[in-house]
C-alpha cells in the first residue's frame, strides 16, 4: 500500500468553524429571530389510526395573539413529494392530515401566533372528531391477509415493479442448500431508534419585499428541501431563497422536509416571519426513526468453512408513510448478502407499513441493520461448525474481480486487510496462512494494492 | 454469580454514495483580484467537517495556500446544486466537483500567468501560490500578481465550474441485479466486553477498530468520526430505542429521561488504526467513512456477549432484562 | 399576566430585563437579551446544552425560573471568552476537535468551567462525573475530556 504524499491534503489542518463553535458564536437556525416573528405549533393526531371527521379551529382561532390556523385548504399541493423527485411514487402522505390519520402525531393543522406559548395554548383548543380504527402495528401481521389494509393502494407493502418486496436472485439457492454440510439459521431484529441531534429540526421564514421567501433551514440537502417545497407551494423554486448550511447535528434525522413548507405557508399566509422549532418531545414522538427491521438468515455451510448459500428474509417497518425508507430498502437488499463471496444468494426485502411515526434514512440506513445480521451470522457459523472467527470470514471475504450477487466485479475490497489490521491492532497472532491472505489473491480485475 | 469476560469480532464494508447513483454535486470556483479564492457550494456541514475539508482539497487542486481558500456553503441563491449530506456522499462528491472546477480554474489563471511572463501554460509550475518556469524558478511570479493582472489588464475570468455525476444507473426486478455504490470502505471492530450474569449489565470495555477510508484529507477528523461511530454504535447495540416494547406502542419515549444515550462517563477505551488504499474514482482516493464507523461496534458486541457468556441476544437492543431472560431460557434447557 | 423586572448581574454587567413571570432563564438570555450561545436542546433538562452559572455553579437554565435570577450572578459562554481572548477551555476544545457540530460546546465548556473554578486538578473520571449532565451525539466525548484534561495539565504547569 501506501499512498503519495500530498501538501495540505492529509493534514490534520484545525476546523474552520471551530471557534465559532467553542464562542457560541456559530449561527444556528434557532439563533436566527426577526423582528414581529411569529412562532408556530403544530395540532397533531392524538390516535394511531383514524378517519377524520371534523376539524374545529374556530376557539384557537379566537385566541387572542393567534394570528393564523393553517389547515389541509391552505397548502396548495398537499403530499410531501420527497421521493418523487427519485422516482418513487405514489405520493402517500399529506402534507396536512384531513381526510385520515395514519399515525399519532400526524400533523393536522398549525397555529400561527404572536409567541409560542400562546401558540401551544391555543393548539390545544382545537377540537378534532376522529373515528378511531384499529392500527396495525406489527409488520408480519401487516403483511398477513387477516389484516386490515391502510394503504390505499390496497395492501400494506411498498410495491415494487409489482412484487411487494425487493429480490435479489444469484445463481442456485434451492439446489446449493441440498449440498450443504450444515444449513444455520439466525434471527436479528432492531427496534426503531432516535437521530437525536442535539439541535432539533427548526425553521425560519421571511417574506422579502419582492415576493420571494428566505428560508433558514438545518436540512442537510438545501436544494432538494428547496425544490420539494416548491412543489408543495406550487411555485417556481426561484421564488425560495434556502439558506443553511450549517447543522447542529443530522444523522439522517433532517432529511425529510418537514418544516419548511409549513413554515412556508405560515409566513405567505400572515406576510411576517414565521419561526417553527420542534420540542425534543417531538422528534422523539414524531419525527422520523429509524426503521424497525426483522431479518431471518438461512445459510448453507460446508465444513471447510465455506458459505455456499445465502437466503434472508428481511422486514423493513417504514411507519405509515414512504419517507425515504422504499429508496432504503432496496439499498438494504443489495446489502444484505454482506462483503463475503457466497455463489448462491436469494433475498427477499418488504418495505412494510404499519401505524406508527414514520421512519427514514439514518446514518448507516438500510446498511447498519444488514451488517449487523450478517456478522452476528459469521460468529454463529463460526461457533457452529468450530472453526476460528478470524478464519471464518477471511475464507468467505469477497476479493477484487469476484461477483457480487447484485452481478457487480468487486474493485475495491479490503475487507481482508481492514480484519488483519484489526487482529494486529488488539495483539492477536493469525495463523501464517491467514496473515498471507490478500484482496487481491483472487487474481481477478480491479485491485491495486500494488 | 459472576462477571464474564468476552471478545467479538465484526468485519464490515461501506457503500458510497447513493444507492444505484444520479446523485449530483456541482462547485463554483472564482478568483478575487488579489488572488483569493472563493468555492461556491450548497452543501450543508453537518458537524462532521466538511467546510474543512473542503478547503483543504481546493487549495491541493488549486495550488494554492490554504488560508487564501474560503468555502461558501450553504445558500442556493450564491452556489449551484448539491444532492445534499447523506450517504457517506458528501466528501466524495463535492470534493471530486471542487477538484474539477479547481482544475479549469488553474488553467485559467496559467494562460493569464503565461501570456505575463512570455512563457507556455504547460512550462509553469503553480505550487503554493507561486508560480515559475519548470527548469528556471528565477523566472516566477506569484497568484496575487497574475489575478491582479487578469482583472485589469487582460480582462479575463479566472473561475471553474465542477461537478460530479455518477450516472443512475436501473435495477432488474427479477434478479436484482443492480450498481449499487461508487466505491467500498472497509472495517474491522473487535469489542471486549464484560457481562454481569446477575443484572444482566454488559459494560463495553473496549473497541478497537481497523478502518481502511481510501484516503484520509484530514486524519483528526476522520478518527472524530470513528470514536463518534464506536460511541453511537455501542449506544445502539445496548441503549437505544423509541419503542421499548417494540411493536407495541407502550412507554414511547419523550425526553433524554427515558431514551439513553451515552454520558461521559459511559466510554469505553477506543482504539483505531486508519488504513489507506486509494479508490479510483474519489478525490484523491477518498471513500466515505461518516456513516460505517457506527456500524461495525454493534455486531462486534452482540458477538462478545456470546463468548462471554454463552447466549445470544439477536434483538437490539440488548438491554439487562433480555440478557437475563437469554441466561434463564438456557439455565432451563440445559437442566 | 403582567411583566415582571429582574435584574442581575450577566457576565459582569448589571442587566435589567422585563419578563413573565413565568419565563425560563435560557429564554430571557435568549429570546430577550439575545445571548445565543446558550443553546436549546431539549427544554426538559435532559441535554445540558442550556448549561450556564448562577453564583458560579452550573444550572439548566432551561429549569430555571429567570425571575430567580434576580439579583444573583449569571455567567454565559459569551461571558469567558470571546475569539480573540478565549478561554483556555475554548482553545483547548478548538486544538483537540472537541466540537464537531457544536451545538452541545458551550454547555459542555460552561460545564467543565464550573469543574476547574472549584477543583483545578480533577481527575479524567471527576471530569466525567462533572460532565454527565451533558449530552453529545457527535464526539463520543474522547476529544471533549481530552481538552479538558489539557487545560488541568496547562494549570498544574503553570
Ligand atoms: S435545554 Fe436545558 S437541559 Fe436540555
Ligand atoms: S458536537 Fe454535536 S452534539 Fe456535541
Amino acid at each position: 500500500m501506501g499512498v503519495k504524499q500530498l501538501g495540505i491534503v492529509g493534514q490534520s489542518v484545525k476546523r474552520r468553524d471551530g471557534i465559532g463553535h467553542v464562542t457560541g458564536q456559530t449561527q444556528y437556525v434557532d439563533d436566527v429571530f426577526y423582528t414581529g416573528m411569529l412562532w408556530l405549533k403544530m395540532v397533531r393526531s392524538p390516535i394511531s389510526r383514524g378517519i377524520i371527521h371534523g376539524i374545529d379551529a374556530s376557539k384557537a382561532e379566537a385566541f387572542p395573539g393567534v394570528v393564523a390556523v393553517v389547515t389541509a385548504k391552505d397548502v396548495p399541493n398537499n403530499w410531501y413529494t420527497i421521493l418523487c423527485l427519485i422516482g418513487v411514487e405514489p405520493n402517500d402522505e399529506p402534507v396536512l392530515a384531513h381526510e385520515e390519520v395514519m399515525y399519532m402525531g400526524e400533523p393536522i393543522c398549525a397555529i400561527v401566533a404572536e409567541t409560542e406559548a400562546i401558540a401551544a395554548e391555543a393548539a390545544a383548543l382545537v377540537k378534532l372528531d376522529i373515528e378511531e380504527l384499529p392500527p396495525v402495528l406489527d409488520m408480519e401481521f401487516a403483511i398477513s391477509p387477516d389484516a386490515p389494509v391502510i394503504k390505499k393502494w390496497g395492501n400494506n407493502t411498498f410495491m415494487y415493479d409489482g412484487y411487494n418486496h425487493r429480490k435479489l436472485r444469484f445463481g442456485d439457492f434451492e439446489k446449493a442448500i441440498q449440498q450443504a454440510d450444515h444449513v444455520i439459521e439466525g434471527d436479528y431484529s432492531l427496534s426503531p431508534i432516535e437521530h437525536a441531534p442535539i439541535e432539533t429540526h427548526c425553521c425560519v421564514v421571511k417574506p422579502e419585499p419582492d415576493g420571494r421567501l428566505t428560508v433558514h433551514s438545518n436540512t442537510q440537502a438545501l436544494y432538494f428541501t428547496m425544490d420539494n417545497t416548491a412543489i408543495i407551494l406550487q411555485v417556481p423554486s426561484q421564488r425560495l431563497h434556502m439558506i443553511g448550511g450549517t447543522v447542529g447535528g443530522g444523522f439522517g434525522g433532517k432529511v425529510d422536509v418537514i418544516t419548511e413548507p409549513i413554515t412556508c405557508i405560515a409566513a405567505m399566509k400572515t406576510g411576517r416571519p414565521v419561526k417553527w422549532r420542534w420540542t425534543r418531545e417531538e422528534e422523539m414522538r414524531k419525527s422520523s426513526t429509524r426503521a424497525g427491521v426483522k431479518m431471518h438468515y438461512t445459510d448453507g455451510v460446508m465444513n471447510d468453512g465455506r458459505i455456499i448459500a445465502r437466503k434472508v428474509r428481511s422486514l423493513e417497518d417504514a411507519g405509515a408513510y414512504h419517507r425515504h425508507s422504499p429508496y432504503g430498502v432496496q439499498k438494504h437488499m443489495a446489502n444484505l448478502p454482506g462483503p463475503y463471496t457466497i455463489p448462491n444468494v436469494w433475498v427477499d426485502a418488504y418495505c412494510v407499513y404499519t401505524n406508527r411515526q414514520p421512519s427514514s434514512a439514518m446514518r448507516g440506513f438500510g446498511v447498519t441493520e444488514a451488517t449487523f445480521a450478517v456478522e452476528c451470522q459469521m460468529e454463529r457459523i463460526a461457533r457452529t461448525i468450530g472453526m476460528d472467527s478470524w478464519e471464518i470470514r477471511l475464507i468467505n471475504a469477497y476479493r477484487n474481480g469476484q461477483m457480487r450477487p447484485v452481478r457487480k466485479v468487486v474493485e475495491d475490497a479490503t475487507l481482508i486487510e481492514t480484519i488483519q489490521a484489526a487482529a494486529e491492532l488488539i495483539g492477536y497472532e493469525l495463523p501464517a496462512h491467514l496473515k498471507a491472505m490478500s484482496s487481491d489473491d483472487y487474481g481477478g480485475k480491479g485491485g491495486h494494492h500494488g | 454469580m459472576a462477571k464474564h469476560y468476552g471478545r467479538g469480532i465484526a468485519a464490515v464494508n461501506y457503500p458510497t454514495g447513493m444507492n444505484l447513483g444520479g446523485d449530483p454535486t456541482q462547485a463554483l470556483i472564482f478568483c478575487q483580484p488579489t488572488g483569493g479564492f472563493s468555492v461556491k457550494l450548497a452543501s450543508t456541514d453537518l458537524g462532521q467537517g466538511l467546510k474543512t475539508v473542503i478547503a483543504q482539497i481546493a487549495a491541493e487542486a488549486l495550488g494554492v495556500p490554504f488560508d487564501s481558500v474560503i468555502v461558501d456553503t450553504g445558500d442556493t441563491d450564491s452556489a449551484p446544486h448539491c444532492m445534499g449530506t447523506f450517504a457517506s456522499r458528501a466528501t466524495h462528491r463535492v470534493g471530486n466537483a471542487v477538484i474539477m472546477a479547481a482544475n479549469e480554474a488553474r488553467k485559467a489563471l496559467l494562460d493569464v500567468a503565461a501570456e505575463e511572463m512570455e512563457a507556455a501554460p504547460e512550462d509553469l509550475v503553480l505550487e503554493n501560490g507561486e508560480i515559475y518556469v519548470k527548469g528556471a524558478p528565477e523566472r516566477k511570479t506569484n497568484v496575487f500578481n497574475v489575478a491582479l493582472a487578469a482583472h485589469f489588464k487582460h480582462g479575463k475570468t479566472i473561475s471553474g465550474r465542477g461537478i460530479y455525476l455518477k450516472q443512475k444507473s436501473g435495477l432488474d426486478p427479477e434478479t436484482g441485479a443492480c450498481d449499487p455504490d461508487s466505491t467500498e470502505a472497509h472495517a474491522t471492530t473487535v469489542a471486549e466486553v464484560e457481562v454481569d450474569d446477575e443484572t444482566g449489565e454488559v459494560k463495553v470495555l473496549r473497541l478497537a477498530s481497523a478502518y481502511e477510508v481510501g484516503r484520509q484529507i484530514n486524519p483528526e477528523m476522520v478518527k472524530g468520526q470513528i470514536v463518534s461511530g464506536a460511541v453511537m454504535g455501542m449506544s445502539h447495540a445496548l441503549m437505544e430505542t423509541v419503542f421499548p416494547y417494540y411493536p407495541a406502542l407502550d412507554h414511547h419515549t419523550y425526553s433524554f429521561g427515558e431514551y439513553i444515550i451515552p454520558t461521559a462517563l459511559d466510554i469505553p477505551e477506543i482504539e483505531s488504526v486508519v488504513l489507506e488504499y486509494p479508490s479510483s474514482n474519489g478525490p484523491y482516493g477518498v471513500k466515505g467513512v461518516g456513516e460505517m464507523t457506527a456500524n461495525s461496534p454493534i455486531p462486534a458486541i452482540v458477538n462478545a456477549i456470546y463468548d462471554a457468556v454463552g447466549v445470544w441476544v439477536t434483538d437490539l437492543p440488548v438491554t439487562p432484562e433480555k440478557v437475563l431472560r437469554a441466561l434463564e431460557e438456557r439455565s432451563l434447557e440445559t437442566h | 399576566m403582567e411583566s415582571i423586572t429582574v435584574t442581575f448581574k450577566l457576565n459582569g454587567k448589571t442587566t435589567a430585563v422585563a419578563i413573565e413571570p413565568l419565563e425560563s432563564l435560557r429564554t430571557v438570555l435568549r429570546e430577550h437579551l439575545h445571548l445565543h450561545a446558550t443553546k436549546a436542546g431539549c427544554g426538559q433538562g435532559g441535554c445540558g446544552s442550556c448549561t450556564v452559572l448562577v453564583n458560579d455553579e452550573p444550572v439548566l437554565s432551561c429549569l430555571m425560573l429567570a425571575a430567580l435570577a434576580d439579583g444573583q450572578e449569571v455567567t454565559t459562554l459569551e461571558g469567558i471568552g470571546t475569539p480573540p481572548h478565549m478561554h483556555p477551555l475554548q482553545t483547548a476544545f478548538f486544538d483537540r476537535f472537541a466540537a464537531q457540530c457544536g451545538y452541545c460546546s458551550p454547555g459542555m465548556i460552561m460545564a467543565a468551567k464550573a469543574l476547574l473554578d472549584k477543583n483545578p486538578h480533577p481527575t479524567r473520571a471527576e471530569i466525567a462525573e462533572a460532565l454527565a449532565g451533558n449530552l453529545c451525539r457527535c464526539t463520543g466525548y474522547v476529544a471533549i475530556l481530552d481538552a479538558i484534561e489539557d487545560v488541568v495539565t496547562q494549570m498544574q504547569e503553570a
